[in-house]
């Protein structure tokens, strides 16, 4: 088995200036391999400062590296597949299928049951798809893979919309959250709070062997979660955040900014979870209150009124959004000591995450 | 041979083909069986009634190591069966699974996505009712409301066919890269045990080799399957798949003699003829009514009536040119349809005009062949040999209607308010409508 | 066989009236003749009156539609004769029989002339297996028509059930079978109480 650890973890500050240079070469990231998979290569047409493509990328690249090239992907559809495939070119150097959009787990399990019916069981399987493949039409599907057992690594990378379609409510959208079918007019300030799906928890609620979350904000540590569950077979959930500049209406030089402001003001929890039990937690190094995070974007810029055109924002929702901020802390020890938290304990001797 | 039999030739040929094959089993158990000789290696399987026995079956099959190897996989739904498939088929795998009614409907975009993609996976509906009102019995409403999927449709007369059409259709599959659907009644098949002729395993390999699919997801030899097509292109790629599902056209009867010679019985065709010698009047079926037909026209051939049968197996694609041939010396035709589209009248009847509408020199001048649509056991109402007497002593005498429904129970809807004067105000009322099914006008 | 034979089984749903009528197929064609069967199809739960058919001919049967006009009908549940559609249909010189303890008499069976055997198959049936499902006696009582061999019957049992359920559905059937050669269950000493012999 190969094990992959992360002994040191480097946090960014500015640019990357410290970074795989002083790490072992095996321990180099994908990404930094000048023979990496590159399994989507430039030409795709995403908008600038995509973060749906950039997780892709790294997701398949570390896939890829850890299987030794043997993989198959199972794409939904939705904006992944339709940047990357206009006939007649793909931007898709690995073996690639989409179907529909409601049907790529079910997709995945049919390539994985045949690549075993045909004994080829050194090929292996990610499906992916984004908030509304996975969270919404997807979900029956997603939940007939996780009960079977199927062995799918499947990636739900999660921009919080239908992006594709023109940025309308999905069952991932955040409450206060302005969205084509949520608007914001008088009394209805953006998404309904008390709905939506915790797609991660679901899946720990089905006991597959590997549950993770995690965001581009940190892509050594998607790189690392990717490499562990494919240490694992049988069924797998990675649920990644993934800023939509467009969608979302921030700068599209803003996206590992505000993936990083998502997870450290609490709203992302970054853990893992082993069979329905969380096994670690990422803990915030510098809480941010989460109006730093929602400033960023015009999607909830009618909470805030500092141009006074907000009639005074809507600092009720504002402070709902905190409270569940801080369930999220609570719920998974993201501030806790970790020397005394009984999840997200790092050995630092040992260098081992467990 | 018996001068009872003379005017049965069929019969005949069957007896003493069948006489020593064959032995008591369900149909479904023999479907399964003759599947599971054809070597899928994914199977996934979501039940309905009445398909069920079928993947019951396979899934007993499979647990025992007799159809190995092979993944049988117990999904979430229908929509998540052909999901499966599509994925196994893609992976380079023979796949096949089998619904009915609802089913066929739930994974109704993933049957285009699967010919869209040129998938050869074979799939039994067992024919029934489409609710709402929710009926669990036998017509051919599900597969025939799915005919512009862009799957090769085969209807089979008897679980015989039933069976048969099987190595049949993974064959056709996997030449053109079309997916096969092998429709057959259910209950009226499916739960029938009667004396059926599985094919033996060496039988089914010399017919059908080893799947070698014109595409696959391979890490070896990577390939992008799935793409947006834009309006630059979406036309000629839909023109392509056309042509690639009439080539059954050509195929499917080459492959049905193949099989018919290997298993010794007469070869499964586009469509057959059916004592249509003198036939005026020619009845058209599809499934498992032929039967109960056949003893019918038997017997009103014997009291001197003109009549004969064309057997429909292959819907889709429509084999007009062989109809041409087989109705080439009918006046008119009648088609007995367990479907039919409301608001407008018959499926196949209208396939059936326009092809026989063309060219008018085949039939060297005799005239336009008329259609008569006639909507037979609906949601499993038993099609009786007494109904069908009358209805071929009426047809032979030109007094059948253009569009009507066999055994329409007039006192039932009186009963539930259908055809009362009271309802004159509303436009179309139920009584005109009524009058209208029976008094239009009867093509000689 | 001058033309087709045609049965039809009534009971409620799980006595095994459609076994039966698989049992019935099963042995004709074990027996070298053509056959089938088929139930009158539903989602009937435990309980619910069922009805099956078979055909049996020695040329391929090829309609389907159920049985209107019966050779025999097999009555597994006797608390169904109360519903008279059970006769309809059948045909003068026909053969009824019943699962009754005691004798059954039917006016319309009479008039038309209909052999009547009234055995005790459910009784029968626990004897020999230890419960109260009487289609495989009533199998067996239908050889004794002579329509199928009582030996054809036993093959289509063994090839049916397994192993000790085999063996004691077989004794059933041949109980019953023995039980109506012999003149049992005949409604009055006026009725006919010959059972047609074994051919």
């Amino acid at each position: 088995m190969n094990e992959r650890t992360q002994g040191v973890k480097f946090y960014q500050v500015g640019s990357f200036a410290v970074g795989n240079r002083l790490l072992e070469p095996d321990r180099h990231s994908a990404q930094a391999d000048a023979q990496r998979a590159n399994s989507l290569i430039s030409g795709h047409r995403a908008c600038q400062g995509c973060g749906e493509v950039l997780g892709a990328r790294y997701v398949l690249d570390a896939a890829m590296r850890a299987t030794g090239g043997k993989l198959i992907a199972v794409n939904a559809t939705g904006c992944l597949e339709v940047v990357s495939t206009p006939y007649p070119e793909s931007a898709w150097r690995m073996p690639w299928l989409h179907s529909l959009f409601g049907n790529a787990p079910a997709v995945a399990s049919g390539v994985a049951a045949a690549l075993k019916a045909q004994g080829h069981t050194d090929v292996r399987v990610v499906g992916q798809a984004g908030d509304g493949g996975a969270v919404d039409i997807g979900l029956g599907a997603l939940s007939g893979m996780f009960e079977r057992d199927d062995d799918v690594l499947f990636v739900c990378y999660d921009n919080q919309a239908y992006m594709n379609t023109g940025v309308q409510r999905s069952g991932a959208t955040p409450g206060g959250a302005r969205t084509a079918t949520t608007p914001v007019v008088t009394g209805h300030p953006g998404n309904r709070f008390g709905q939506g799906k915790d797609v991660p928890a679901i899946a720990m609620a089905h006991r597959v062997p590997y549950v993770a979350t995690a965001t581009v904000a940190d892509l050594r540590d998607l790189e690392a979660k990717v490499e562990r569950a494919m240490q694992f077979t049988g069924a797998r959930y990675l649920h990644v955040l993934v800023p939509c500049p467009l969608g979302w209406g921030a700068a599209s030089s803003q996206t590992v900014r505000l993936a990083r402001l998502a997870t450290e003001s609490g709203l992302f929890p970054l853990f893992e979870a082993e069979y329905g039990e969380v096994t670690a937690v990422t803990p915030i190094r510098h809480p941010v209150p989460v109006d730093e995070y929602l400033r960023g974007q015009t999607r909830y810029a009618h909470l805030f009124d500092d141009d006074g055109t907000h009639g005074g924002g809507d600092p009720d929702i504002v402070a709902r959004i905190q409270a569940g901020a801080d369930h999220n802390i609570r719920r998974y020890g993201l501030l806790a000591d970790p020397d005394q938290s009984a999840r997200g304990r790092i050995d630092l001797d040992e260098g081992v995450r467990r | 041979m018996s001068s009872e039999h003379m005017a049965n030739p069929r019969a005949v040929v069957e007896r003493l083909a069948a006489r020593v094959s064959g032995r008591a089993v369900e149909g479904s158990r023999a479907v399964a069986e003759t599947v599971a000789r054809c070597r899928p290696q994914v199977v996934p399987a979501y039940p309905i009634s009445p398909q069920t026995h079928i993947v019951e079956a396979l899934s007993a099959l499979v647990r025992r190591g007799e159809l190995a190897p092979c993944e049988f996989v117990n999904v979430e739904s229908e929509f998540g069966a052909m999901s499966l498939c599509i994925g196994a088929s893609a992976a380079g795998s023979r796949t096949y699974t089998a619904t009915s009614s609802q089913g066929l409907l739930f994974m109704a975009e993933a049957l285009y996505n699967a010919s869209g993609l040129g998938l050869p996976i074979v799939m039994t509906v067992a024919n029934r009712a489409l609710g709402a009102p929710i009926n669990i019995w036998n017509d051919q409403s599900d597969s025939l409301s799915q005919r512009d999927s862009g799957w090769i449709q085969l209807y089979a007369r008897d679980n015989q066919a039933a069976c048969d059409l099987h190595p049949i259709a993974f064959r056709l599959a996997e030449e053109l890269a079309v997916p096969v659907m092998v429709c057959m009644d259910g209950f009226v098949l499916t739960h029938a045990l009667e004396r059926i002729a599985v094919p033996d395993q060496d039988v089914v390999d010399r017919f059908l080799p080893a799947f070698a699919p014109r595409q696959r997801l391979d890490p070896a030899a990577p390939l992008s399957l799935g793409s947006m097509v834009g309006p630059e292109a979406f036309t000629e790629v839909k023109f392509i798949a056309h042509g690639r599902i009439s080539q059954a056209l050509g195929r499917m009867p080459e492959l049905g003699a193949r099989y018919g010679k290997l298993v010794g019985r007469p070869a499964e065709e586009l469509a057959r003829g059916y004592l249509l010698d003198g036939a005026r009047t020619v009845f058209l079926a599809m499934g498992s009514v032929l039967g109960t037909l056949e003893d019918v026209i038997d017997e009103a051939r014997e009291e001197g009536l003109p009549v004969g049968v064309v057997e429909l197996t292959c819907f889709r694609p429509f084999p007009a040119e062989r109809l041409r041939k087989l109705l080439s010396g009918a006046d008119r035709v009648i088609v007995l349809e367990r479907a039919f589209s409301p608001g407008s009248g018959g499926i196949i009847s209208p396939e059936l005009a326009a092809a026989l509408a063309e060219p008018p020199t085949v039939r060297g001048g005799a005239g336009p062949v008329r259609c008569h649509t006639v909507v037979t056991g609906l949601g499993g109402r038993p099609v009786t040999k007494k109904a069908l007497r009358t209805l071929v002593r009426d047809a032979a005498a030109g007094r059948v209607a253009g569009f009507s429904f066999l055994g329409l129970d007039r006192e039932l809807l009186g009963r539930a308010g259908y055809g009362r004067a009271a309802d004159a105000d509303a436009g179309q009322t139920w009584e005109r409508l009524l009058a209208d099914l029976k008094n239009r006008e009867t093509w000689r | 066989m001058k033309a087709v034979y045609q049965v039809r089984l009534h009971g409620r749903g799980g006595q095994g009236v459609v076994t039966a009528a698989e049992l019935i197929a099963s042995a004709a064609i074990a027996d070298g003749l053509y056959a089938q069967a088929f139930p009158s199809f539903g989602s009937e739960r435990t309980g619910a009156p069922v009805a099956a058919y078979c055909r049996i001919d020695d040329k391929p049967i090829r309609s389907r539609e159920p049985v209107a006009d019966p050779d025999a009908v097999l009555v597994l549940d006797a608390t169904l004769l109360r519903q008279d559609f059970v006769f309809d249909g059948m045909k003068p010189g026909g053969t009824a029989l019943i699962n009754s303890p005691v004798p059954v008499t039917d006016r319309a069976l009479t008039l038309c002339a209909v052999r009547v055997r009234a055995l005790p198959a459910t009784e029968i049936a626990r004897e020999r297996t230890g419960r109260p499902l009487p289609n495989a006696a009533m199998v067996g009582a239908f050889a004794a028509t002579g329509v199928v061999s009582l030996s054809a019957v036993r093959d289509a049992i063994t090839a049916r059930f397994p192993g000790r359920l085999a063996e004691t559905n077989c004794a059933a059937a041949t109980d019953a079978y023995t039980y109506v050669l012999r003149g049992g269950g005949c409604p009055a000493a006026s009725e006919d109480r010959e059972a047609r012999s074994v051919q």
